[in-house]
């Protein structure tokens, strides 16, 4: 069996770009805290960069599976690969003033972020359920110690600790699961499953599938297996939770994507009501739940987890246009996210406060943060001209396509009631009354990452068409939608 | 066509955005700049407006959708950004010409932050043309919605909470009340407009090949009976239709008087339009089932509101409800499905949407000089308020369908056509219209010539700016009483390509 190791070059160079940051971050001598923070996010920013151009640049016209059938190179793995860097840049970008005045180890989180980076990565690509469960690990284990990273803050450890420990008996029960199946049927490719699994369909084999999936449900932060969720996004410093929120949720889509298209397509009528309940009650559940959050980090906890109920319906469906509007979603949730991450990043950063309360009068305080986090809100509503109009639009039709009209239903009515507490934040940032009153300054260096992320959030919403075609083309490498 | 024809109602739309995004730019100290460019963009669109609907061709043989233009946005969906406007939507743009520009001119009062309320008010223009223009179903909706979403703020920020005698409603009240249930409502219009895209079946958001396929038998007569109330409560929460009004007095109260005047004056039509576009266009068979119903609530509408336009105190609470009632008669118009009818409401939707302009204006600038609303409280203001008086004596005339203005040709045909379909509920129709003229009349009568009150000879009468706005709104009012002709030619080319509609060859039109 010839392997062409050149087609894991990104890989190769984001394993050796994490090394270097950690190399570099106490080689050095560095002369001040500014300084080194200031150098390795640069260094770890531009290797991203360096590694996403070379990708694409190499990859476009790759479709192959490497080591007999362990990794897929292929468009889908390569949209969410480049996906994954950009997200890792972004954070770093809009986290440099609280990694400074916040974070005792920056040489640890920036090294740590390229090495979550590669997990996520390596998930996009696996194409087995071995592969696949060892990317998962690489990137929880890196979120375990980030999550921790604040260290002397007791929110920081018990959020850690929580997320250690449930997340441990989450991956038991994923790798319980994976046994059964392979028991089952002797086999772990996605693609050599499918007729297997249809073929010795049983009480095992529904066992294990169930596990399995629950496992990815913990790290989607599915409804019932979310509880974590609030917790972790409040302990973690905040930068940590904009990752948990957004690459963690992004890779585990794309994996799970990923097996229910390629393993799971002959045994949908087997799967998909139980998973449709699932997306109902998650979705439900957020939006429910979020309505009466204080904290700005746990309501938009509880409101990721209710658009991950809304992106599961993209998956659920399992045609084409639902895996389409599914890419196309986790894309938009990813400038839109990391955009109101960005604004509470910034203002803890600069006030120390994460409380809705203290979102008070923002907008006389500083006009930019408030027209971001307001237009991020309206578009995690829904609201035109945002990314979330378009790309929850077109979920909700796939589910009708997909003949799952109840679902659409559910979705459409919990769209609608979190509104309320978007616009909460909406209102106390504009109508609220600021108790303290000053002008807080973002640098310009630190406000082009703002406006990047707003741009993207109206691009999304205004001219889908180019990222619908990469998620046209990335969905069309996946077995069933040729 | 000339190029500039083939591009005027695209830039309907971006003209308003790129408004927005360059007053977002200017410093926030530069007020006065702030004005001038909403101003100018107003008129600019005014003209726009103006030319698409003198450009309209109402010629017999002529196409139905006119200044077509197609930019493909997501093929693999179907959705194209695709405009035109037909004999219905032409009068529309005219009316949100005159009410942009009218009220960016009102606006120009604002104090706080002018900036950011002309950016939030553009963007809602925006959504206000797109709806109108849009012959593509997902922008349809796309632009609807963008319509509402600067509501929320423009109450909150800039509206004013009333606490009258024991009755307090504060502007988020007025403001969450408003957006959550025109949201909630347009829900029930999401459902259907995913549901009518994926029966039909074609891969397609073409409102025109959407309709064909219909007629075809796309959809089963009872998937379309069933679909429609979503439409038409989906729609009609945004006309006002009873029981789903509620949100329009309190909103329009706590708005502030450019918001008032955009929002009651044309953002109300929109939900008429969709009735009309979606529920009429897309759902015949349905619309057909419901018209009775549809009839029903808007007589109960023109009652209902003018009842209660009789019991309130508070200035702009009568007005909010008279709007309530005139847009009954649209409703009411609508479910005649004959030509007469529908003619009558279209034109009753351009007529209702210049007067309540008019309206709030002049209201608003009774509440910024006098600081109170109470009908009790102010009295005889005509003494020393002469163009205030005038103003609000003509909309108010207009309101109660004296002939010569537009009011009185718009209810006659719904009035008409009424008639002809559902004779009893179009008599009760008409007794609204009396009791129309009672709160009117009453309320001049005391606000205005009533005994002159000292404390308010110290008011000052509108400014040359509010003169001017307020002037505009007059022409059209009395241009269509007395030579509605052109209105109703290029209405009623529109209203005959309507499926389902009965032709009543009236020799009135």
């Amino acid at each position: 069996m010839q392997v062409d190791f050149t087609l894991l070059i990104p890989e190769f160079m984001l394993a050796g770009l994490g090394v270097l940051v950690l190399i570099a971050d106490f080689a050095v001598p560095w002369r001040s805290r500014g300084g080194k923070n200031g150098v390795l996010a640069a260094l770890t920013v531009l290797g991203l960069a360096v590694t996403f151009a070379l990708m694409l640049r190499m990859q476009w016209n790759t479709h192959e599976v490497l080591y007999d059938n362990l990794i897929y190179v292929d468009r889908y793995a390569l949209l969410f690969k480049a996906l994954a860097m950009g997200i890792g840049a972004a954070v770093v970008l809009i986290s440099m003033e609280y990694v400074h005045t916040r974070i005792r180890h920056a040489g640890e989180f920036y090294a740590l972020l390229v090495f979550a980076v590669l997990g996520a990565v390596l998930m996009a690509g696996a194409a087995e359920l071995l592969t696949a469960y060892i990317a998962i690990e690489l990137l929880a284990f890196c979120l375990y110690v980030l999550v921790a990273l604040s260290r002397g803050d007791t929110r920081s450890g018990e959020a850690a600790t929580k997320y250690i420990l449930l997340g441990a008996i989450s991956s038991a029960v994923m790798l319980f699961g994976i046994a059964l199946i392979y028991g089952a049927i002797g086999e772990t490719s996605f693609r050599a499953s499918e007729r297997l699994l249809e073929s010795v369909f049983g009480p095992t084999v529904a066992l294990g599938l169930a596990m399995f999936v629950a496992g990815l449900g913990f790290k989607l932060s599915m409804a019932p297996f979310h509880l974590w969720a609030p917790d972790v996004y409040e302990g973690a410093p905040t930068p940590v939770t904009a990752l948990v929120s957004v690459l963690s949720k992004a890779a585990a889509f794309a994996l799970t994507l990923r097996f229910l298209a390629e393993a799971g397509s002959a045994t949908l009528e087997e799967w998909q009501l139980a998973l449709a309940v699932l997306a109902a009650l998650t979705m439900t559940v957020g939006t429910f739940t979020a309505l009466v959050q204080e904290n700005i980090k746990r309501l938009l906890a509880y409101s990721s987890v209710a658009q991950v109920g809304f992106v599961l319906i993209g998956i659920i469906a399992l045609n084409e246009s639902g895996a389409r509007a599914a890419l196309l979603h986790i894309a938009g949730y990813s400038f839109t996210n990391l955009a109101a991450f960005a604004v509470v990043i910034a203002v803890e950063a600069k006030t120390g406060k994460e409380r809705i309360a203290d979102y008070a009068g923002l907008a006389s305080r500083s006009p930019l943060l408030a027209m971001v986090m307001a237009s991020a809100m309206f578009s995690l509503a829904g609201l035109p001209i945002f990314a979330g109009f378009v790309t929850k639009f077109l979920l909700f039709t796939s589910a009708v396509e997909g003949g799952l009209f109840w679902l659409m239903v559910i979705a459409v009515v919990n769209s609608l009631v979190s509104l309320y507490y978007y616009l909460r934040i909406v209102r106390e940032m504009y109508v609220g009354e600021a108790a303290e009153t000053g002008r807080l300054r973002l640098h310009v260096a630190a406000s082009l990452p703002v406006w990047f992320l707003f741009a993207g959030t109206v691009l999304v919403g205004v001219y889908p068409a180019p990222l619908m075609d990469a998620a046209g083309a990335a969905v069309s490498a996946l077995a069933p939608f040729p | 066509m000339s190029s500039a024809e083939r591009h005027v109602l695209e830039w309907l739309i971006y003209l308003p955005m790129l408004t927005a995004v360059v007053l977002v730019a200017l410093p926030v100290a530069w007020r006065t700049t702030a004005r001038w460019v909403g101003v100018g963009s107003g008129a600019l669109l005014m003209v726009g407006s103006a030319w698409v609907f003198i450009a309209f061709d109402y010629s017999a043989g002529a196409e139905t959708f006119q200044l077509v233009k197609v930019y493909p946005w997501l093929e693999s969906v179907g959705i194209d950004f695709r405009l035109g406007v037909d004999g219905i939507a032409a009068p529309m743009v005219l009316l949100t010409g005159i009410v942009a520009l009218t009220g960016s001119v009102i606006a120009a009062n604002v104090e706080r932050d002018a900036k950011s309320y002309y950016v939030l008010l553009f963007v809602l223009i925006a959504g206000v043309y797109g709806t109108f223009v849009s012959i593509d179903l997902f922008f349809f909706f796309f632009f609807y919605e963008l319509a509402i979403v600067p509501m929320f703020l423009l109450i909150a920020v800039w509206g004013s909470s009333s606490t009258f005698r024991d009755f307090a409603r504060t502007k988020e009240y007025g403001a969450l009340k408003l957006v959550l249930m025109i949201v909630a409502a347009s829900v029930l219009v999401w459902i259907a407009v995913i549901a009518i895209y994926v029966w039909v079946g074609q891969q397609t958001f073409n409102i025109l090949e959407l309709r064909d396929a219909v007629q075809n038998g796309a959809i089963s007569s009872g998937a379309q009976k069933a679909l429609f109330p979503l439409v038409m409560v989906g729609f009609g929460l945004l006309a006002g239709l009873w029981p789903f009004h509620t949100w329009s007095p309190d909103g329009h109260v706590a708005a502030p008087t450019s918001v008032s005047m955009l929002h009651a004056g044309v953002l109300m039509k929109l939900g008429a339009f969709g009735i009309i576009r979606v529920g009429m266009t897309l759902l015949p068979e349905g619309m057909d089932a419901w018209a009775l119903a549809l009839f029903v609530l808007g007589t109960v509408n023109v009652v209902y509101g003018a009842v209660t336009a009789m019991a309130q105190t508070d200035l702009k609470y009568v007005v909010g409800y008279s709007s309530v009632s005139h847009m009954g008669y649209v409703i009411m118009g609508i479910a005649t499905l004959n030509s007469i009818g529908l003619t009558g409401a279209t034109l009753q939707m351009f007529s209702h949407g210049i007067m309540t302009a008019l309206f709030f204006a002049i209201v608003g600038a009774i509440y910024e000089r006098a600081h109170t609303r109470d009908t009790l409280i102010l009295n005889g203001l005509a003494s020393k308020m002469g163009w205030t008086t005038a103003f609000f004596v003509i909309a108010g005339l207009t309101s109660l369908g004296l002939p010569g203005l537009s009011g009185f040709i718009a209810e006659v045909l719904v009035f008409i056509g009424a008639f002809h379909s559902q004779p009893v509920l179009g008599a009760l129709g008409i007794l609204g219209a009396a009791i129309t003229a009672v709160y009117i009349l009453r309320l001049v009568a005391r606000v205005f010539f009533g005994q002159r009150d000292p404390q308010w000879d110290a008011l000052p009468d509108l400014t040359p700016r509010e003169i001017a706005a307020a002037g505009a709104l007059v022409v059209p009012l009395v241009l269509v009483g007395i030579w509605p002709a052109p209105f109703l030619d290029v209405i009623r080319h529109g209203v005959d390509a309507l499926p389902g509609v009965d032709a009543l060859l009236g020799g009135i039109l």
